[in-house]
């Protein structure tokens, strides 16, 4: 199984490129890389939110008009994550192709698992909830294989003639993850039940992915800052649970995060929770690589349980 | 497990079906009132019946199918955690609770948000000015895709004394040729702060310059269309908008069906990096003043923007600076007269939710070009949450025909309920 798929893919590469390559834009670094794991040197990819920043609020730059203007295939997140900006991007861009709905548009959330769709009635009394479930989904390693399948069968429709190659980079892709996984799943396996508390709602697929707990969040509602009744609330749950980590995404001020671990004797995790989010996430892999190293290494320093 | 699945799923057809037989406007219910069918008649329409029911059967049969597969497939593929990965991601099921047939009809629905803007003012007023309470304006917004070809938007402002439409327009975002083209009532795209809905704009009030020289309280907004063109190149983001009105604004008023109003519009953008940015701009606005039957104004305006906003702390800190400045040539019957007029503002976020400002105005009149207008503003900014916000605005004003200036305190609350509209940019 592994063997003949690595060999197609050595005579596909060896091959030239058939056509011309795909031109594609996503929105965060981790759909472009998915996209470049899947695409290979048949596709040529730009993303448009930087892994070290906050997808929620990406400002709708022209320059990105230019990038979507030649795109032939747009990979959105979805689930509203980008509401507040792609819209207008796409509207500007005058590019039929990626229009929602029209072929060159990806709505990467629709062949993955989504958590925490919201049940019932929803009202912004409750932050800024995401009607569609939770848009962070790509931070469980099963979900990115989900996004490459489909943006591999996607650029094989785009570009039939690439059909086969795509197919063997996403069946090579889909090798390593395989085996990543195993090596995450065995990293983690004796922390089953681990509590921990995070920032922003980012992590519910990855928390479940990797059997950890999370009993609480420093925002007190999705999207709106800490404020000091919630933050003692949180502080005395911690304490009465003995929670030792508490894990913030690199975009958010770390004063509240350091006051609370002053006084629960927690510590601080800056938990990057997108491709170029650091230095050494260079791709998916390197991602929960580094995620999962950097967070078992600080549960055993603090002998969290 | 299975066996289990496939009974309930006859046990919930033969309710569905028998469930949607009914209301529905039976077969039989065709035929003419009062006429006696023969039996050919009704074999037929039996026959006709028993065809619909079974189409009926098989796509609603089909439907559970897909979905039983679909759910199983998921349950198949749900990661526990030991298992080696599925070679093949098997689709997971529908992850958005599908819509109860009474609310389907909702799916198309325009997206809808509607905006309040109270407004309170406090000291000396120059002449009328913003009453002390008032709730300025509630804008409604209905915005949705028309077709695979356009998009329409719409912005009504209610306020106490009148209805308005501020804004309606189709855009059609797939032209060929790559002219984004909008048709309909719009704001004129001169400048920067002239496009800007009251709820955008970083003030209380609208600069000097707008109430001097383009069209007073509100600006310039007219029927016409618009095209829009990037102009390919490889240094930096170019746009050309042209405009055409009939002329009917604060400005403009056509005497004739022929004098019609234009706009001309050229936008520059540059990255400098990746947190700060330049945009520049050129407009002109040319048209018929109706103070005679052919008396024309014409419009010239330059904006440049500075903005500084770092990526990785984004949420807590930006910078924007920003000036306009507008000079006006309006045709009278004894001759013509300049008027220029313009402001400058300086805007720095301090904290994730505060946001202070400063601005100075500086603006002569466009029928009266000796008297000249000055002003200067500090403004504060809470934002709660994205959908809300409080501003002070300590603004002092000197007209050029008043002895003293007038100092002012305006305070703004501004709500938005409905869709999540675009950050503004």
């Amino acid at each position: 199984m592994r063997f003949p798929s690595v060999v197609a893919l050595a005579l596909l590469a060896a091959a030239p490129p058939t056509g011309a390559a795909v031109n594609v834009v996503a929105t965060t670094e981790d759909l472009a890389d998915l996209t470049r794991q899947v695409g290979g040197d048949r596709v040529k990819v730009e993303a448009i939110a930087r892994g070290y920043q906050d997808p929620h609020f990406v400002e709708a730059k022209p320059s990105f008009i230019l990038k979507l203007a030649k795109a032939d295939l747009l990979v959105a997140v979805g689930r509203e994550l980008e509401v507040g900006w792609l819209p207008p991007l796409v509207q500007q861009s005058r590019n039929s192709r990626i229009q929602p709905g029209a072929d060159g548009y990806l709505d990467a959330s629709l062949t993955v698992r989504i958590l925490e769709i919201p049940t019932g009635q929803i009202t912004r009394a409750m932050g800024d909830v995401h009607p569609l479930g939770n848009p962070h989904y790509w931070l469980d390693p099963g979900n990115g294989r989900h996004i490459a399948k489909a943006i591999a069968d996607k650029l094989s429709r785009m570009a039939p003639a690439d059909a086969a190659y795509f197919a063997a980079r996403y069946a090579d892709f889909d090798r390593r993850l395989a085996e990543a996984e195993k090596r995450w799943d065995a990293l983690m396996a004796p922390y089953k039940g681990l509590k921990v508390v995070t920032y922003h709602r980012s992590w519910p697929n990855f928390v479940d992915r990797f059997g950890l707990d999370v009993i609480g969040y420093v925002e007190p509602r999705p999207g709106i800052p800490p404020s000091p009744g919630h933050t003692l609330d949180l502080i005395a749950e911690m304490k009465r649970q003995g929670v030792k980590i508490l894990i913030v995404e690199p975009y958010f001020d770390l004063k509240t995060p350091n006051s609370i671990a002053r006084e629960t004797g927690a510590r601080v995790l800056v938990l990057p929770p997108s491709v170029g989010g650091d230095k050494d996430i260079t791709d998916f892999i390197a991602l929960f690589d580094h995620d999962v190293d950097l967070l078992v290494r600080t549960i055993k320093e603090t002998g969290a349980k | 497990m299975r066996h289990r699945l496939r009974f309930l799923t006859g046990l919930i057809l033969t309710g569905l079906i028998l469930a949607a037989l009914p209301p529905r406007p039976t077969l039989a219910g065709q035929a003419p009132a009062g006429a006696n069918p023969s039996a050919d008649e009704r074999v037929a329409l039996l026959r006709r019946e028993l065809d619909a029911l079974r189409q009926e059967y098989a796509t609603r049969m089909a439907a559970i199918e897909e979905k039983l597969a679909a759910i199983e497939a998921a349950r198949a593929a749900a990661p526990t955690p030991a298992a080696a990965a599925p070679a093949e991601p098997a689709p997971p099921p529908p992850a958005v609770a599908q819509a109860a047939p009474a609310t389907a009809s909702k799916v198309f629905n325009p997206d809808m948000a509607a905006i309040g803007n109270f407004v309170g003012a406090a000291g000396e007023s120059p002449g009328g000015g913003e009453p002390s309470l008032n709730m300025q304006e509630a804008e409604l917004s209905f915005q949705a895709v028309v077709d695979p070809y356009a998009r329409a938007d719409f912005f009504v402002t209610l306020s106490p004394e009148e209805v308005a439409l501020e804004e309606g327009y189709i855009t059609f975002t797939a032209l060929p040729g790559g002219f984004l083209t909008k048709v309909g009532r719009m704001r004129d795209a001169f400048g920067k702060v002239n496009g800007m809905h009251p709820h955008t704009m970083p003030w209380v009030d609208r600069p000097l310059v707008t109430r001097n020289l383009t069209g007073g309280e509100d600006g310039l907004a007219d029927a016409g269309i618009s095209v829009a063109r990037l102009i390919p190149n490889p240094w930096l983001f170019l746009e050309a908008t042209g405009q055409v009105y009939q002329g009917r604004s604060a400005i403009f008023q056509a005497p004739t069906r022929g004098d019609l109003a234009w706009v001309g519009h050229l936008r520059a953008y540059q990255d400098l990096g990746e947190s700060t940015n330049v945009d520049l701009g050129g407009s002109i606005a040319y048209g018929h003043n109706g103070l005679t039957a052919d008396t024309t104004t014409r419009l010239l305006g330059v904006d440049a923007t500075l903005r500084w906003k770092p990526l990785r702390r984004s949420i807590y800190t930006h910078f924007l600076a920003r000036g306009e400045l507008t000079w006006s040539r309006a045709e009278e019957e004894a001759g013509s007269l300049g008027a220029l007029g313009g402001y400058g503002y300086l805007e720095y976020q301090f904290a994730r939710r505060w946001t202070g400002g400063v601005r100075y105005d500086s603006s002569e009149r466009a029928l009266a070009p000796g008297l000249r207008d000055t002003g200067g503003s500090f403004l504060v900014t809470f934002r709660p949450s994205e959908f809300s916000l409080v501003r002070a605005q300590y603004r002092r004003t000197s007209l050029a025909d008043a002895d003293q200036p007038f100092n002012e305190l305006l305070f703004q609350l501004q709500f938005a309920i409905g869709a999540h509209g675009a950050h503004p940019f």
